[in-house]
């Protein structure tokens, strides 16, 4: 890794503050993760959901991780929570994302991905999600970063990063699937 | 969005993010929970002046799927029988409390000049022979998904066939709209008298030929004989207009095989449409209806599942 990464770096939109992960250490965190989860539930049926928009290619880093430590093929899927916020109201109308499911959660455990824990609120939405699409055995949350300033009372069972904020702070996560790069950056203010 | 009261009021962007948000709500339809909370604390009204099934159902169901509160008033059975005005109608209605009206009415303009008295977001649900707005949108729903499945989704250059009586038709106005804003080619078919003043001046060509225009068909739309509206003089018998303009079983023989037929029903089987027309395997008239409540779901959505002031 190239240490000058992690330097201040005020220019172009969207490049400020600094990394905090690059793309070697997520590579890492996604692997750690992927052995904590099979090791957690290896006798489940899993069904890992990514949350979009970034959720979802996380989702699919865990799956191929999963595949590379014990060969197991975890089906992968995607769940849109749009209809689900508490906060719908309070801006324009938000467009819809997809809900994919690879196969039925009725029984299974299904592991929550997403990118950024923070006040928790995506996830009560997920899990009200859920709730009107099956009936799951257990339901395990796995986070890349964990930046803290809960509002209520939700943890993850998986974490990449804790990463301690200010809730002045934005923590960003880029993936190349979706973005430029892949690395998590964090500055001041609420420039993201 | 604030109202929608015709297939005019939207650009192509907007069309494809309301068809789209309509694939992800249709797929409520399957679930075992057929519910979304995202118009919940919101209340529709069905304001309908005219008779109806399917729009009324489907903006209901579309309605509560979302969780708003719905109710419906018809003018059967409502103060509207004891001579009440339609603005006293709506603004009584409209001081209850109510965010969306949703109003079929008899007069062209109606849901337009509603919107000048209450500040609920409106929605044109079919006004007289003017148009038909979310009509027009779930049949680009279900034409999109018939194109899809032949490995296109544009409407660029596909042909599509409005047949039948277009004077009095809400649902050929909207889709002639709807279908020019998507870029499709659009047809109309129908017997001189039954082809408004005007059309010269609308984006389609016009053929009298049912038999010329079928060949080079990808939709057929099939429209309703309005027997309801017709003062006569429009057709000499139901007999002849079955003739030059019904999709026969002859007739079907010589529609393309890769295209689909559509109709917005009530259907009036054996004077427009055919049985081995309307129960085929070209046939897409259980898909539109399936396609109206996701439709409606997205259209409400859309108006009422922000603030738009923020």
């Amino acid at each position: 890794m190239d240490p000058t990464d992690h330097g201040v770096d005020p220019g172009t939109p969207g490049h400020e503050g600094r990394v905090v992960l690059n793309e070697a250490e997520i590579s890492r965190a996604v692997t750690r993760m992927a052995h904590q989860i099979l090791e957690a539930d290896h006798d489940a049926a899993l069904v890992l959901l990514g949350i979009p928009t970034r959720g979802v290619p996380l989702a699919h880093r865990l799956a191929t991780a999963m595949e590379q430590a014990d060969g197991r093929t975890v089906p992968v899927g995607a769940l849109d929570i749009t209809l689900y916020r508490d906060d719908l109201r309070e801006q324009p109308t938000r467009p819809v994302g997809r809900t994919v499911l690879p196969t039925g959660i009725d029984g299974a455990t299904v592991i929550l991905v997403d990118d950024v824990l923070y006040s928790g609120r995506t996830i009560r939405a997920a899990l009200d999600a859920l709730g009107d699409l099956g009936r799951p055995r257990a339901v395990r949350l796995a986070v890349l970063v964990d930046r803290g300033h809960r509002e209520l009372p939700i943890r993850a069972d998986h974490v990449g990063k804790n990463l301690p904020t200010s809730s002045t702070e934005t923590v960003r996560v880029r993936l190349a699937e979706t973005d430029d790069v892949t690395e998590v950056r964090i500055s001041k203010g609420d420039h993201a | 969005m604030r109202h929608l009261l015709s297939a005019a009021d939207l650009d192509r962007d907007e069309v494809t993010a309301i068809l789209d948000q309509a694939e992800e709500m249709s797929q409520v339809q399957s679930r075992p929970v057929k519910k979304l909370p995202a118009l919940r604390g919101r209340t529709v009204v069905n304001l309908f002046f005219e008779d109806s099934t399917r729009t009324r159902s489907s903006f209901e169901l579309a309605g509560k799927w979302l969780s708003a509160d719905v109710i419906n008033v018809s003018a059967k059975g409502s103060s509207v029988s004891k001579g009440e005005s339609l603005r006293d109608t709506v603004q009584t209605i409209a001081a209850m409390g109510v965010d969306a009206l949703v109003i079929r009415h008899h007069a062209s303009g109606a849901p337009l000049q509603t919107t000048q008295w209450i500040d609920a977001h409106v929605v044109n649900a079919g006004d007289g022979t003017h148009e038909h707005p979310t009509q027009s949108l779930l049949d680009a729903f279900t034409m999109r998904r018939h194109f899809r499945s032949l490995g296109d989704d544009s409407f660029v250059g596909k042909r599509v066939l409005i047949v039948g009586d277009i004077t009095h038709s809400r649902v050929a106005r909207s889709n002639v709209l709807l279908l020019q804003t998507l870029g499709a080619e659009v047809t109309l078919v129908a017997p001189p008298t039954l082809l408004p003043s005007g059309v010269g001046s609308w984006p389609v060509s016009v053929n009298t030929d049912f038999d010329a225009a079928l060949p080079t068909a990808d939709v057929v739309m099939m429209l309703r004989v309005q027997k309801e509206r017709m003062s006569g003089g429009y057709f000499p018998t139901p007999r002849e207009y079955t003739v030059g303009y019904g999709l026969t079983r002859d007739r079907l023989a010589t529609m393309p095989e890769h295209a689909v037929i559509c109709h917005p029903g009530p259907m009036n089987r054996g004077l427009e449409i055919s049985a081995d027309a309307a129960d085929g395997a070209a046939s897409r008239i259980l898909d539109q209806v399936a396609a109206g409540v996701a439709v409606r779901m997205s259209v409400l959505y859309q108006l009422l599942g922000g603030d738009e002031d923020k």
